[in-house]
């Protein structure tokens, strides 16, 4: 049921996709997506096409995984489908009716831009599929240290962000049980009009809301008796380090972004 | 008698097809009856949580049957529907579940959702309220600024007032303090006698288990390892403790005194079995010397 929400989920592995550097995959993450805007033609979409499907077989990622993660997306990526589909202008005209006008330039982009999205959301997929929830908050924490001079809490933003990942599986398994919880007393959240079930989901927000602000409250004051008082001078259990797979990917990252700088500049 | 409960080849294995699949329990068949007070034990993940959702239609089966009163509960929408109000289940810490302003309508919300009139609403609150020992005092006040205890109970109450063929409890005393739990498990017992529904327990308590079941249903690692009666289960000490299960005080203390040389009959479980045999004991030695 609600379980079955991926929502970024890591999927725990030891190939080389999940022993990179945190920091080395979000790096890659941008440049890949910076890459993947500047392709312009079936050239360049297949170079990243085969990128992409590179990374997927090697992290061992199942195809599954990365589709049922694409699902909850299908009405923006047909939604853009459609909408290149009729409104892009050049090429033959195939179809001309009412305001409807498809063209064979119009297939080529909507066709294009499906696929880039999609790689897009499984380049995406890939990163929080391969990398625990903390060592991505900690690279993150990392990456944006230099914005701590302009005053940005970038410690405690990655704190606050690290907790909401830790919890959201929490409080997905709470839903889950108040659900059930309130299913035994004849409740009905699947049925009816849309006001009933919007009215069926109070019995479910008002323990949860209790909860999350009990588990928040506790949570608090465990970190307090611990000492917690912000990231001044705190070091970390796992430091980060960079190895030379890090360096080597880095660069054939550097590499795809070069080529499809120059193949965007000779507009292959 | 026919059973009131019947489950055939019960397996159920949660996130098939990803990574964390995990099978909880394994081809279960057992049936229950009408009228009896059952004990479930197990070792925490056993799989008794997710047998007793099964019951009552939350879960749906990897494979395999349920039946209550003879009809499949998954065999249409209606049913599992159906199954909800003739089988009651009050979740493992049930006081998380509290939602309404007050008391009064949090007890009422079952028998609201089972469409009842207002007056049978009002009658069953009441008696349901009286079974766990909740006043009319309190049916005004908000369920989250009373104890812990009280709120179990009013959970509890909250089930009961569908008036279920079968009530089902999970672990209803956990975190409870010795007398809260006594009163608890009273109130069960109260209301089986008075009504006279089928009553399964989990619990992790062998005392319990041994004083007030008439039948006990021993879980190990997602499968039924022994089903009887205490005098049965009991007796099997060593394969209880290598399922990481305790027996009853009375009963390790029987068996010490047995060790010692002690002639203690077989059944012995409860405390107040332990006190007539060693009473019995006694007056044999008073007798012989
Ligand atoms: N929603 C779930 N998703 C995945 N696995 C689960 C889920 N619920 C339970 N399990 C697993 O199924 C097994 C049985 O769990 P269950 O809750 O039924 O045990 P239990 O006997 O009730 O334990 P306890 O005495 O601790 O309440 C456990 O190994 C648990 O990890
Ligand atoms: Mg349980």
């Amino acid at each position: 049921m609600l379980k079955d929400i991926t929502l970024g989920q890591y999927f725990p592995g030891d190939t080389i996709v999940h022993r990179l550097d945190p920091r080395t995959k979000l790096i890659l993450v941008i440049v890949f997506i910076a890459a993947l805007f500047l392709a312009v033609d079936w050239l360049s979409y297949a170079a990243m096409f085969l990128v992409t499907a590179l990374c997927v077989k090697v992290s061992t990622i199942r195809l599954r995984s990365i589709l049922r993660g694409l699902k909850p997306l299908i009405f923006i990526i047909i939604l853009t489908g459609v909408l290149n589909l009729f409104y892009t202008k050049g090429g033959t005209v195939l179809l001309d009716w009412w305001t409807f006008t498809v063209t064979t330039e119009g297939i080529k982009r909507a066709f294009l831009m499906v696929v880039r999205i999609m790689l897009l959301i499984t380049g995406t997929f890939l990163l929080t599929y391969t990398t625990s929830p903390i060592a991505l908050t900690d690279g993150l924490e990392i990456l944006l240290n230099p914005l701590k001079r302009l005053r940005v809490p970038v410690h405690e933003m990655s704190m606050m962000m690290s907790m909401a990942l830790r919890f959201i599986p929490t409080l997905i398994e709470e839903t889950d049980k108040i659900m059930s919880a309130q299913k035994a007393r004849g409740a009905d959240f699947s049925t009816g009009r849309l006001t009933e079930r919007a009215r069926a989901l109070l019995p479910l927000l008002v323990p949860l809301f209790v909860s999350s602000f009990r588990r928040a409250d506790e949570l608090a004051v465990a970190m307090e008796s611990r000492c917690y008082h912000g990231g001044e001078g705190r070091t970390r259990m796992n430091a980060l380090h960079m190895a030379r797979r890090d360096v080597l990917a880095l660069l054939c990252g550097a590499a795809l972004l070069g080529g499809m700088i120059a193949m965007n500049v000779l507009g292959i | 008698m026919d059973a009131v409960i019947k489950v055939q080849n019960l397996t159920h294995t949660y996130s098939v097809g990803t990574p964390f699949e995990k099978t909880a329990i394994h081809d279960i068949n057992v049936e229950f009856y009408p009228g009896e007070l059952v004990a479930v034990i197990g070792h925490t993940g056993s799989g008794k949580s997710t047998f007793m959702q099964h019951l009552d239609g939350l879960l749906a089966p990897t494979s395999g049957t349920v039946f209550v009163d003879g009809q499949d509960i998954f065999a249409s929408k209606e049913a599992t529907r159906d199954v909800r109000f003739k089988v009651g289940l009050v979740f493992q810490y049930p006081e998380y579940q509290l939602f309404e302003e007050t008391v009064y309508k949090d007890i009422a919300f079952g028998p609201k959702n089972m469409k009842l009139s207002e007056a049978e609403i009002d009658e069953r609150v009441r008696e349901a309220a009286g079974f766990v020992g909740i006043g009319e005092e309190l049916f005004e006040k908000s369920p989250l600024e009373l104890s812990g205890g009280q709120k179990r109970r009013i959970a509890i109450a909250g089930v009961i007032a569908m008036r279920p063929k079968v009530l089902i409890l999970d672990e209803p005393t956990a975190g409870l303090d010795p007398g809260g739990c006594e009163g608890i498990i009273r109130n069960i017992l109260d209301y089986r006698a008075q009504t006279g529904s089928t009553v399964l327990l989990v619990t992790h308590s062998m005392d319990d288990a041994a004083r007030i079941a008439g039948r006990l249903v021993v879980f190990d690692a997602g499968r039924i390892a022994m089903d009887g009666t205490p005098e049965e289960v009991f007796s099997r000490a060593p394969e209880l403790t290598a399922m990481g299960l305790d027996v009853p005080q009375s009963a390790a203390i029987a068996q010490a005194l047995r060790e010692r040389g002690a002639r203690l009959p077989g059944a012995v479980y409860t405390l107040e079995q332990l006190t007539a045999a060693v009473a019995a004991l006694r007056k044999g030695a008073g007798a012989g010397a």
